[in-house]
């Protein structure tokens, strides 16, 4: 009978949420690779293999100015890392990639080597959503990949609620709007009306290369190329889709939830 | 010259040159259509070619007991032909797109209107169809949906609680897929096709890389082809177990619900230990795969299916155990079989009406070939059937795991397909976890795409939800609709 056994499975097993924050990160697969990093003076001179591989045009040169790699571009494939002669682009490994600012996601130059990760939100901000944050989710052209991985947060492992953050379903009980897709042309009206139903003071998430920058879909007329042509981004967080962990990194990172002495790593 | 009397036949995964697909005049050629799909055919494709201001016909029939595809065309059409959808109801979203994309008119289609066509920020949806009577209300859901979900809109006309006429209206989600691929490939073309449904990355991109491979005439190594087939029942497991505790959840079983959503990320990190990416992007190449399964690591990957598999197992039996499960699950949302015969359905939801029909077995290409998995049939077509036979799948890919995995082919991983052959028409179906991928490409004179067509699974089963729904009480939508599960980007492309 069902209950029985449930309960004995219960028992069995325990509390299987993930001890992170507070205990260590779970580990991310070997092959994932996590964040990037890009020292461009390490570049041999008229290379340019990783700006011809990249297939989201995440990778630029300018005429006279070093290689730059946008993470908010990329779609993570390490097609660049397998190509560079160099080693000036190489996988860090890490899953901590948000940041607060677009800029912050372009890496290559001096000091710039990796991406600047999101600060905590001022004190006011901090005050209002720190203890309780309610998001409502816009699927704007997404692939369903991002929305799995942003709906993982929510499963027993990791427990989403315990840092006071929910999904919820009108955008009228909520706090912001975590949007995934290169917001499709006909998903336009939907966001800006959902943005719009979102009451004051309100953040906007964008996870996902496409909410970002468009992802593989950059440049289709079809869609716009992220939700920041639409509605004012307060939090990127990289990938395709990013890793659920990456995610949930970023989510706390808003709060200052995590230790920043980490962050100087 | 005498009109030819038949399709040109070939097999999953082949191509043939352009010039010898056979021609009808439109009129004809619709009547051929009919005729083929009358002798137990089934239309996977029927899509539009631009030929100067013209458009041609293409219809792609599988004859799924004789294990063999069948091709035809139309000679040019300034503006219209009958409709198939008459005779055939299968057809009635192909020649809804072909109007949209092309203008061609299906002469006495009974309910023409846009399928995804952009409109002012969001999709030209035209009329909906309207019950009347005083006692009548409308009930209309979405774009935004309240979970964490694509969106689409839903138009239920209804008596009370029941519901007398579901119409679904999607094209949200409309990225131009198709329409980017035209002179193809280029240097995105395969990232945008492993996010054309991102839960169904492995299925289109295989179906992609079997299309360029039957194009240069190579085919991928038998490891890599072995690798494939791993990855897709993978992919199957993942996508079944959440789907069996999304149903669970939907009727507040919670037990299996969070169960189900543990073990499919377990499932999902399955995958990653292939190839970094919980989705599987970045595996499949045309020409083999881009990562080994070697056998270390395979062995770990079969150590930890093995838990992940008993797991599933224990959390499938509270489901069946649970009587007020059984309850919610028995006689809801049901299609019959010839319900699902007419609108064409295909994967788990035609296979859940007692509808035999499964690409791995019917048209089996790859790895396929060579290892074969029990058709899981199911006959009572309401979501208990969706259920059952999403269990049953997810018994027989773990078993089909398990074997495979000690049996991996040895030799290379990938090889370089050579270039796509000129004026070439190349088919490749695979199933994916919803049901049959359909990739159609036709090249130009250089070997580029004139013109790439894919059908997501999703394309056949909306309309399956749309019966389901006909008498039910409007409250079972979420769990009729978690019963399918289909993709709104899949479909709107």
């Amino acid at each position: 009978m069902f209950a029985h056994e449930t309960i004995l499975h219960r028992l069995r097993h325990g509390c299987q949420t993930m001890a992170y924050p507070d205990g260590p990160a779970p580990a991310l697969p070997d092959r994932h690779g996590g964040s990037l990093r890009l020292d461009a003076t390490k570049c041999a001179e008229g290379c340019g293999e990783c700006v011809r591989v990249c297939p989201t045009e995440a990778i630029a040169q300018p005429p006279g100015h070093p290689v730059a790699l946008d993470l908010g571009r990329c779609i993570f494939c390490s097609e660049c890392v397998a190509v560079c002669p160099t080693k000036a682009i190489a996988q860090t490994g890490d899953h901590r990639m948000a940041a607060r600012r677009r800029d912050d996601l372009v890496i290559g130059g001096p000091g710039e080597e990796q991406v600047r990760l999101a600060a905590a939100l001022d004190e006011k901000l901090r005050k209002l959503f720190g203890r309780s944050l309610r998001l409502r989710q816009v699927s704007a052209g997404g692939c369903n990949a991002c929305e799995a991985d942003t709906n993982v947060l929510g499963t027993i492992g990791w427990d989403l609620g315990r840092f006071g953050i929910q999904f919820v379903a009108s955008p009228r009980h909520a706090d912001g709007l975590l949007i995934t897709g290169p917001v499709s042309r006909n998903m336009e009206l939907a966001l800006r009306k959902t943005y719009a139903a979102v009451p004051e003071p309100k953040l906007v998430i964008a996870v996902g290369a496409c909410a970002i920058a468009g992802g593989p879909f950059v440049g289709n007329p079809q869609v716009r190329n992220g939700a920041g042509e639409i509605v004012p981004v307060n939090l990127f967080i990289p990938g395709c889709p990013p890793h659920p962990l990456t995610i949930l990194d970023g989510l706390l990172r808003l709060f200052g939830g995590l230790d920043r002495s980490l962050d100087r790593r | 010259m005498s009109a030819p009397l038949e399709f040109a036949l070939l097999s999953n995964g082949a191509g043939l040159p352009w010039t010898e697909v056979p021609e009808w005049p439109a009129d004809d050629f619709v009547s051929a259509t009919a005729a083929e799909l009358d002798r137990g055919g089934r239309l996977c494709a029927w899509f539009g070619v631009p030929e100067g201001a013209q458009t041609r016909l293409v219809a792609v029939v599988a004859f799924d007991a004789e294990n063999t595809l069948a091709v035809g065309r139309s000679e040019p059409i300034r503006d219209r032909h009958p409709s198939l959808t008459l005779r055939c109801p299968q057809a009635h979203l192909f020649e809804r797109e072909v109007w949209e994309q092309h203008g061609v008119v299906p002469k006495g289609h009974p309910w023409l209107k846009p399928v995804r066509r952009q409109g002012n920020g969001q999709p030209a949806m035209g009329d909906f169809f309207e019950v009347e009577g005083s006692e009548i209300h409308e009930v209309a859901v979405g774009p935004v949906h309240a979970g964490i979900i694509e969106p689409g809109h839903f138009r239920f006309q209804c008596h009370g609680e029941e519901v007398l006429h579901l119409e679904i209206a999607l094209g949200y989600q409309h990225r131009g897929v198709e329409e980017a691929l035209t002179g193809g490939p280029h240097r995105a073309t395969l990232n945008q096709l492993e996010t054309v449904a991102g839960d169904t990355t492995i299925g289109h991109a295989t179906a992609y890389a079997m299309v360029l491979e039957a194009l240069a005439g190579t085919e991928a190594p038998l490891r890599a082809q072995w690798l494939r087939a791993v990855a897709l029942e993978l992919e199957r497991l993942a996508n079944h177990t959440g789907d069996l505790g999304a149903l669970a959840n939907d009727v507040a079983f919670l037990p299996t619900s969070a169960a189900c959503g543990k073990i499919r990320g377990d499932f999902l990190n399955l995958t990653a230990l292939i190839c970094g990416n919980r989705f599987g992007r970045g595996l499949i190449r045309p020409g083999g795969c881009r990562h080994d399964l070697e056998a270390e690591r395979a062995q770990q990957l079969a150590g930890r299916l093995r838990v992940a598999l008993a797991e599933a197992s224990e959390a499938a039996t509270w489901l069946w155990d649970a009587n007020s499960v059984r309850s919610r699950f028995e006689f809801t949302g049901a299609i019959t079989a010839e319900q699902a015969e007419e609108t064409g359905l295909v994967g788990p939801a035609a296979r859940a009406s007692g509808v035999v029909r499964d690409v791995r077995f019917d048209h089996p290409a790859g790895w396929h070939r060579f290892a074969q998995i029990p058709v899981a049939v199911w006959p009572s077509g309401d979501v208990l059937a969706r259920a059952q036979v999403r269990w049953l799948e997810i018994q027989r890919s773990g078993k089909f795991l398990e074997e495979q995995i000690a049996a991996a082919p040895d030799g290379e991983l990938r090889v370089t397909p050579g270039p796509s052959a000129a004026d070439t028409l190349a088919v490749a179906l695979v199933e994916g976890w919803r049901g049959e991928i359909c990739h159609v490409a036709l090249t130009d004179g250089d070997g580029r795409f004139r013109r790439y067509k894919m059908i997501d699974p999703s394309f056949h089963n909306w309309t399956g939800l749309a019966l389901a729904l006909r008498g039910q009480a409007i409250s079972d939508f979420p769990l009729c609709n978690k019963s399918f599960n289909l993709s709104y980007c899949g479909f709107d492309l």
